[in-house]
């Protein structure tokens, strides 16, 4: 046994010491910033602002077009054909052409542009054309705009759990925020280490070490070791995230004070100085939504989240990480891997694919079933975990997912103790099934 | 005293039998040479003795006792596909390789400093196996292979990518190994090195054992009546000898191979042969085992 923590730390100190490890590390957490707000970031600052030319011949529209960042209007009093030349001409990004229509049936309108509209433009055009119409028939029908707007109501509905400690405040949303990033982190740290794992296999294969080492360890503890040992660089790198995050928000905190408390004082002096009575109710606004934040973050059994993620994490890396080290023990080279690649990923990726489904309903027959196959379990219970999950389920899955990770240790074992020392088959199902059922 | 004692081993691949009913008994303190052309076992042989894989049949023992995970640690194997840790250094692999077969880190340590030494390696020790040359990374394995001192080191094909001259520095450490009372495994196609080094050998061939023996008795065994006679004159065919092969050399003598007839040995051709030509020279033909090799493998092959 003494042999595995020797084979462990070595796998374990060769990767943690390598320069790619540090750097990971340490740009991980920002490179993960940087993963969630820039699609943000870029959705909400948009493109360049548009020209679009309006050829109004109903007369209706004038007031309905209104410029802002996006989009510049303009209204032309030129017929249909040489607003067309102007498009050509590139003085305009589009041209919008209103015919004198019948607001009964409105037909005809038309768009020209250079190139393919964006979507967004065109429901944007399309919302603002028929708002008018609305209006228009509103008008007809005697019927005031204030009126109309007078009848629409907004509810917002409290979720709250029942259980024997009393009430909690939910919040879907924060558990589905949870869920789906510890469910990802699941689905991202099982590829790259299960990866890392078999490519240090075929290393050792490609290298012939094993050779060397196989007459001085058992196969079997060379694989555990391997993959043990891996296990714990995901976790250091894990937790190494977790710290650096939170270091680098105190961090930010310390260096420039609370910033939302800046904030506060400013917009009360603010309101103070224009005297506005709504001071009140603004502070109150945000001390409401300020405390269901937290109200419902409380409502999620965050110990047990941490539990079951690093439970789940480690279980289901060992049940993957170990039919990695198998298919790298039975090729030559990382291309020949790819071939045995896929039926192993196909489980996490059908399991990445049900997680809106989970969501839609976490305590589905679907996601009952998916989370009790040890093979998509890790991804999916994760999801379910911060809604709240029947103790009974959890248990199960947990013990299913160990008894999952045992038998896909002991069939990779029997298929590394002989792939790793053969070389240059061609190894296909029909050899990995023989390789299998051998003895040793 | 015998060391390793293999009996009645047998094994079968798939749709291939790899060994059939081998047995091998090596001498304590000989440096035992296993031969073989390629695919005939050898190597499954070795596997077998190093535990890696378990025979169908048979028994190995090491001094006496049945082969065990623990008692592997008193072999140090050298195999013919090697390799190190391309990112390790030389430093840290030995220790490692040194830790695998049970030695603490001091004692590794220890004893890894005199090998690199010897072997011209201190100032290696703390770069990176990528960054050594071919021969150099074979000097580390070989350091891999002896520093836990093995009482019986098997080494298959100790000497491909070495220099001559790492060639005989690794040949002497190998003699000064059996010095010290270690047993050698030496498995290799090269003969010469047998020749210089092995005091028993094995041939094995299509699975089976062909021959066994110290390599004196073997030749001995193999000699067939041939004599190198160099002589000046024409030396004529007759009844009791028959002449296999003549040339001339630089001097302008003919050296002739003749196979003996006679009953009575030697001398009795020496006397016939004397009143022919004049003799210079008179050897008597000793089979070199590269030739009692093929002789072996190309009979049991055609048979």
């Amino acid at each position: 046994m003494d042999k595995i923590g020797l084979i462990i730390s070595r796998e374990y100190l060769s990767r943690v010491q390598k320069k790619s490890f540090v750097i990971m590390t340490l740009i991980g957490p920002f490179l993960f910033a940087a993963m969630i707000f820039l699609p943000t970031y870029l959705a909400t600052t948009g493109g360049d602002t548009k020209s679009i030319a309006i050829i109004d011949e109903s007369g209706k529209f004038a007031e309905a077009f209104v410029n802002n960042e996006d989009t510049k209007f303009e209204f032309l009093d030129v017929d249909q054909d040489t607003g067309k030349e102007l498009i050509k001409n590139e003085s305009f990004d589009g041209l919008l052409y209103i015919p004198d229509l019948d607001t009964q049936d409105p037909q005809g309108v038309s768009f020209y542009g250079s190139s393919n509209p964006s979507l967004s433009m065109m429901g944007n055009l399309r919302d603002k054309i028929e708002g008018e119409i609305e209006n228009i028939k509103l008008k007809q029908s005697g019927i005031d705009r204030e009126v109309l707007d007078n009848l629409k109501v907004k509810i917002d509905i409290n979720t709250i759990n029942l259980s024997s400690d009393g009430e909690k405040q939910s919040s879907s949303i924060g558990a589905s925020a949870i869920g789906y990033i510890s469910s990802f982190m699941i689905y991202i740290f099982i590829f790259v280490y299960g990866a890392q794992c078999m490519r240090g296999v075929i290393e050792e294969k490609t290298s012939r070490i094993i050779e060397v080492v196989i007459s001085s360890v058992r196969p079997f503890q060379l694989m555990m070791g391997k993959v043990i040992g891996i296990a714990g660089v995901g976790l250091t790198q894990f937790l190494l995230w977790i710290i650096l995050s939170f270091g680098v928000v105190a961090a930010l905190g310390a260096v420039f004070g609370s910033p939302s408390a800046d904030i506060k004082t400013q917009q009360k002096e603010q309101l103070e100085s224009m005297n506005v009575p709504q001071d009140e109710t603004m502070a109150e606004i945000e001390q409401d939504v300020m405390s269901k934040a937290t109200k419902a973050l409380e409502s999620i059994d965050i110990p047990l989240v941490v539990v079951s993620f690093l439970f789940f994490f480690l279980s289901g890396y060992l049940l993957y990480g170990a039919l990695f080290a198998a298919i790298g023990s039975a090729v030559d080279s990382d291309a020949d891997a790819q071939q045995f690649m896929l039926p192993v990923t196909i489980p996490l990726i059908i399991s990445i694919i049900s997680l809106s489904a989970i969501l839609n309903d976490p305590n589905g027959t679907l996601a009952f079933w998916l989370s009790m196959i040890p093979f998509t379990a890790p991804v999916v219970m994760m999801m379910r975990v911060p809604f709240g999950v029947p103790g009974w389920e959890l248990v199960l899955s947990m013990v299913l997912m160990i008894a999952g990770f045992i038998f896909t240790i002991w069939v990779a074992s029997r298929i590394y103790r002989i792939g790793i020392l053969m070389h240059g088959t061609k190894v296909d199902y029909k050899t990995l099934a023989k390789w299998f059922m051998m003895k040793n | 005293m015998e060391l390793l004692k293999v009996e009645n081993i047998s094994k079968a691949y798939a749709e291939h039998q790899a060994l059939t009913d081998v047995s091998l008994s090596i001498p304590k303190g000989s440096i035992f040479g296993l031969l073989g052309p390629n695919g005939a076992g050898k190597t499954t042989l070795i596997r077998i003795i190093t535990q890696i894989i378990e025979p169908d049949k048979g028994i190995v023992s090491l001094g006496g006792s049945q082969m065990t995970t623990e008692l592997v640690r008193k072999i140090g194997y050298l195999p013919e596909e090697r390799g190190l840790y391309k990112k390790m250094k030389v430093g840290e692999q030995l220790i490692y390789l040194a830790q695998l077969k049970g030695l603490s880190k001091s004692e590794a340590k220890a004893r890894i400093k005199p090998w690199l030494e010897r072997l011209d390696l201190t100032l290696w020790s703390d770069k990176k196996v990528e960054d050594l040359s071919k021969g150099m990374a074979q000097k580390v394995q070989f350091i891999a292979t002896v520093v836990h001192q093995p009482e019986l080191i098997i080494l298959d094909e100790p000497f491909s990518g070495f220099d001559p001259v790492n060639a005989d520095l690794i040949k002497d450490e190998i003699l000064r190994l059996r010095e010290e009372g270690t047993t050698v495994i030496f498995s290799t196609h090269r003969m010469e090195s047998v020749e210089e080094l092995c005091d028993h050998i094995a041939l094995i061939n299509k699975s089976k054992k062909v021959l066994d023996g110290p390599k004196l008795q073997i030749k001995e065994e193999h000699k067939d009546g041939t004599f190198l006679v160099t002589h000046e004159g024409q030396l004529d065919p007759a009844a009791y000898y028959e002449i296999i092969s003549q040339k001339t050399t630089e001097t302008g003598l003919t050296e002739t191979m003749v196979k003996d007839y006679t009953d009575g040995g030697p001398n009795n051709l020496l006397k016939e042969l004397l009143g022919k030509v004049e003799i210079h020279g008179f050897m008597e033909h000793i089979p070199s085992v590269n030739d009692i090799f093929i002789s072996n493998v190309t009979n049991q092959n055609n048979g």
